[in-house]
């Protein structure tokens, strides 16, 4: 029968089709694998060190004499530190660039104004780091009269230079999918644009700001080469923002290379480690959760 | 008068938006007039084709360079076909269902997840379990899952621009479904996929995280001989000289040309992309 | 009324997902003949057309109930050699979409990707099939340019020459002349009359005109079911039904 599929070429078809099915579950056991190597290398920690001293512990100081202790909360806070200290510069700054971009620029303007966002999305964090170490640093030494800039604060404000672009063009987006009758509306109850904008369009498009600052945030969390470079990476609990300290990321860099294979500090940052995943992960799934819920409705 | 003063309001309100986009660019042109003016007058053609000398303290940077570039292209050549396949099944084949909903939401998941991370995984997967080493391959391939996501993103983007009736009209003609693809779909969408792609490849370029356990090394008096050796960087080697180096001061100047090389490097991917996209787009029209 | 039929249509239903988009559908299509398929807009007439060469097998949720039998083989059936079939049924969109390659390349492409390599055999028959889509004397002197220099016409023969190239019985239009200016619409349709010497086909019309004066044969499709199946001429001269009577004579639709 002329008109039955050859053999050959069914099998061929289906060969590349399973090809790249097979590709594309690669990427499920990438996520899966990050998360089940990271929970397998944890556990030997489990063994000598109690989850309670991780979790409830700020004393981190694994080659102590006395007693090693692995507090993780003192880093843990740290993070949150630094990362809430860029989110509370870089939110707004980035929402209003955002606004103007979307609302105000002339198509030419807007042009340019969007790959130039980009370019600060480009710039290797490492180099941003620098810039703390050379710039800013010494800059919030002198204003606030300390003998080094290398803070927390100094780390917020990198962060936060870093966070923006993500945030300005998820902000940007989420502004131009709100729907032009409710500005039209807003408008033509003789609203003004600058009304039009604080009162409805930022408010229609607030799930996706939150979404973008969230997603922002979980970029910050997960940074190393900046907060490395300009916190100083002193290990104790932080009192204030012009603090020195050591987060999460910072921790895991300085200390695996140093640390023997197979010891309980070597677990012990991977306990580190799936700690820092499972929380970007949480604030991403977060994200993006608000962010479907937008969709929907 | 009530109208006046909400004219006021808006008034202030764009100067408030247009100084929040002004301070963004502001940012951008400080750091790159603090690295260009401090970077500049250390670069010369020694600094470019010499190795460090004097533990670090002068010389150039040679081997950093081509570390960098070796990565990178080991990134591309595990990165490249892994995210174009993975785009051409979601784009092309898969079925709106669960299981594709699965693939998306470890897509956007992976491209979340922090860099350091990814250098965990690379250490315990490459290094330990497969048992490459630290080398520039282990390293090269940490570096390709990290790039994974935006590879893929991208090259989707791509092969969603390429209009319907292209595969329509293969396939009225009998072309099955994998001869309407690779004819008729994937040529048009390539060079989308690799201006996206190399975008994807200069952050790459760019990181040190991932880089730090799996195969980057401080100094090394020789070149890296093959895939399983070690090397050096740019990104690691600026940090070193930033914040590690014995005399810090004294290799400021050199961290600062590190700094600048590594900056326009980035750059000039980025730029070979959009030209890539500008050229391939002027030949298809032709 | 047919004598000669090339396809046979049997209680043919199919859905969209849990939607029913036509309704036990008979029909017999007479070789070489022209056969016109009107209704308005959602009647499933383009659903139908699409279901003879199985381009409806492209959307997610397709699903098809019954017969059609072309050359006595029933197409609905897993099996079915949908290459095999689709190099049988040719096809013309609604919007012309020319590849972007030269003219010469777009009409080749249904020959290599079957495996025709012989060069020969290749400029033979694109020129064959650019005289048979009556568009050889405007692009004889310029095969190589982009098929985008085409004017909408030209890009709609084109298009009909790329689907003569690999030697179909039967033709499928999709409204091949909605986005044409006039001029460009009556060379087309002159042509439909000189290729139903060739081949068989079937066309699928907004315009009630284009229908009376091209087809031999007509189908009037509303929602999804097939309410009259005649020729042309004694149903635009004395429909069996009211509604047909009411839509070609423009009173809806």
């Amino acid at each position: 029968m002329k008109n039955r599929l050859p053999l050959s070429k069914k099998i061929k078809e289906a060969l590349i089709h399973g090809g790249f099915l097979v590709n594309a579950v690669l990427v499920i056991l990438v996520l899966l694998g990050i998360f089940v190597l990271l929970i397998w290398t944890s556990l030997p920690a489990f063994e000598q060190i109690p989850l309670k001293e991780f979790l409830f512990s700020s004393n981190w100081n694994p080659t102590s004499y006395v007693r090693e202790s692995y507090g993780m909360l003192s880093m843990l806070v740290s993070s949150l530190l630094v990362t809430l200290g860029a989110m509370i510069f870089a939110v707004p700054i980035s929402i209003g660039a955002a606004a103007f971009i979307s609302d105000l620029a002339s198509n030419r303007v807007r042009e340019i104004a969007k790959p130039v966002v980009e370019i600060l999305a480009s710039i290797p964090s490492v180099v941003i780091g620098f810039i703390g170490i050379t710039l800013i640093g010494p800059s919030i030494a002198k204003v606030f009269d300390l003998p080094d800039g290398l803070n927390a604060v100094n780390g917020s404000i990198l962060l936060g230079i870093m966070a923006m672009p993500t945030i300005i063009s998820l902000t940007e987006d989420a502004l131009k999918s709100v729907p032009k009758s409710y500005t039209e509306a807003s408008l033509a109850l003789g609203a003004t644009k600058w009304q039009t904008i604080i009162r409805v369009r930022i408010p229609a498009a607030s799930s996706g700001i939150i979404a973008a600052t969230m997603l922002g945030m979980g970029r910050a969390i997960g940074e190393t080469m900046t907060v490395l470079m300009a916190t100083g990476c002193a290990g104790a609990m932080p009192n204030s923002l012009f603090d020195s300290v050591k987060t999460m990321t910072s921790v895991i860099a300085i200390e695996l290379g140093e640390v023997a294979y197979g010891t309980a500090h070597y677990y012990a940052l991977f306990v580190v480690g799936l700690a820092l995943f499972l929380i970007t992960f949480a604030v991403n799934l977060a994200a993006e959760i608000i962010f479907n819920k937008k969709q929907k409705r | 008068m009530k109208i006046d003063i909400n004219r006021i309001k808006e008034k202030i309100g764009f100067m408030i938006l247009t100084a929040c986009l002004l301070l963004v660019v502001l940012i951008i042109i400080v750091i790159f007039t603090n690295i260009l003016i401090n970077g500049y007058s250390v670069i010369n053609i020694d600094f470019l084709i010499k190795s460090p000398t004097q533990g670090m303290t002068e010389g150039g940077i040679m081997p950093a360079i081509i570390g960098t570039f070796l990565v990178t292209i080991i990134t591309a050549i595990f990165s490249i076909p892994l995210g174009m396949g993975c785009a051409i099944y979601l784009n092309e084949y898969a079925k709106q269902n669960w299981f594709t909903r699965l693939i998306r939401i470890s897509i956007r998941n992976l491209a979340g997840v922090p860099s350091i991370v990814y250098g965990l995984f690379g250490v315990v997967l490459f290094v330990q379990l497969m048992n490459i080493g630290t080398s520039v391959l282990a390293s090269g391939l940490t570096l390709s899952l990290m790039t994974l996501p935006m590879t893929i993103t991208a090259s989707e983007e791509a092969l969603k621009n390429i209009p319907m009736s292209f595969r329509e009209g293969a396939l009225a003609l009998g072309a099955t479904k994998w001869q309407a693809i690779s004819t008729n779909v994937i040529p048009y969408a390539i060079p989308g996929m690799l201006t996206g792609t190399i975008l994807g490849l200069s952050r790459a370029a760019g990181e040190t995280a991932p880089l730090l356990f799996t195969g980057v090394a401080f100094y090394l008096p020789y070149l890296p001989k093959g895939v399983f050796d070690q090397f050096m960087a740019l990104p690691y080697h600026l940090y070193i000289m930033a914040t590690q180096h014995h005399s810090i001061m004294e290799v400021r100047p050199i961290a600062y040309g590190t700094a600048m090389v590594l900056v326009a490097l980035v750059f000039m991917m980025n730029l070979g992309a959009i030209i890539l996209r500008y050229r391939l787009r002027k030949n298809r029209k032709e | 009324m047919i004598k000669d039929p090339v396809i046979e249509v049997i209680d043919f239903n199919f859905y969209y997902g849990d939607k029913r988009a036509l309704t036990d559908v008979n029909v017999k299509i007479e070789k070489n003949s022209v056969t016109g398929i009107i209704g308005p807009s959602g009647c499933g007439k383009s659903t139908f057309l699409r279901s003879i060469n199985l381009m409806n097998n492209l959307i997610l949720g397709a699903r098809y109930e019954g017969k059609i039998m072309l050359d006595g083989e029933n197409i609905i059936h897993k099996d079915v050699d949908v290459v095999e079939l689709r190099r049988k049924v040719g096809m013309v969109f609604q919007k012309s979409n020319p590849f972007p390659k030269s003219i010469f390349e777009n009409v080749a492409y249904g020959l290599r990707i079957n495996g025709i390599k012989n060069k020969d055999l290749i400029s033979r028959r694109i020129e064959e099939s650019l005289k048979g889509a009556a568009l050889w004397e405007e692009v004889k002197d310029r095969l190589n340019a982009s098929a985008f220099d085409l004017s909408g016409g030209q890009q709609q023969r084109l298009c009909i020459a790329r689907a003569l190239a690999v030697e179909p019985d039967i033709l499928l239009m999709d409204e091949p002349a909605s986005a044409l200016d006039p001029t460009a619409t009556i060379k087309i349709e002159e042509l439909i009359q000189e290729l139903k010497k060739k081949y068989t086909i079937i066309i699928v019309t907004h315009n009630m005109q284009q229908a009376a004066r091209v087809s031999d044969y007509t189908a009037f499709f509303m929602m999804g079911k097939l309410i009259e199946y005649n020729r042309t001429n004694l149903m635009f001269t004395n429909p069996e039904f009211k509604i047909t009577e009411d839509y070609i004579t423009g009173r809806f639709g």
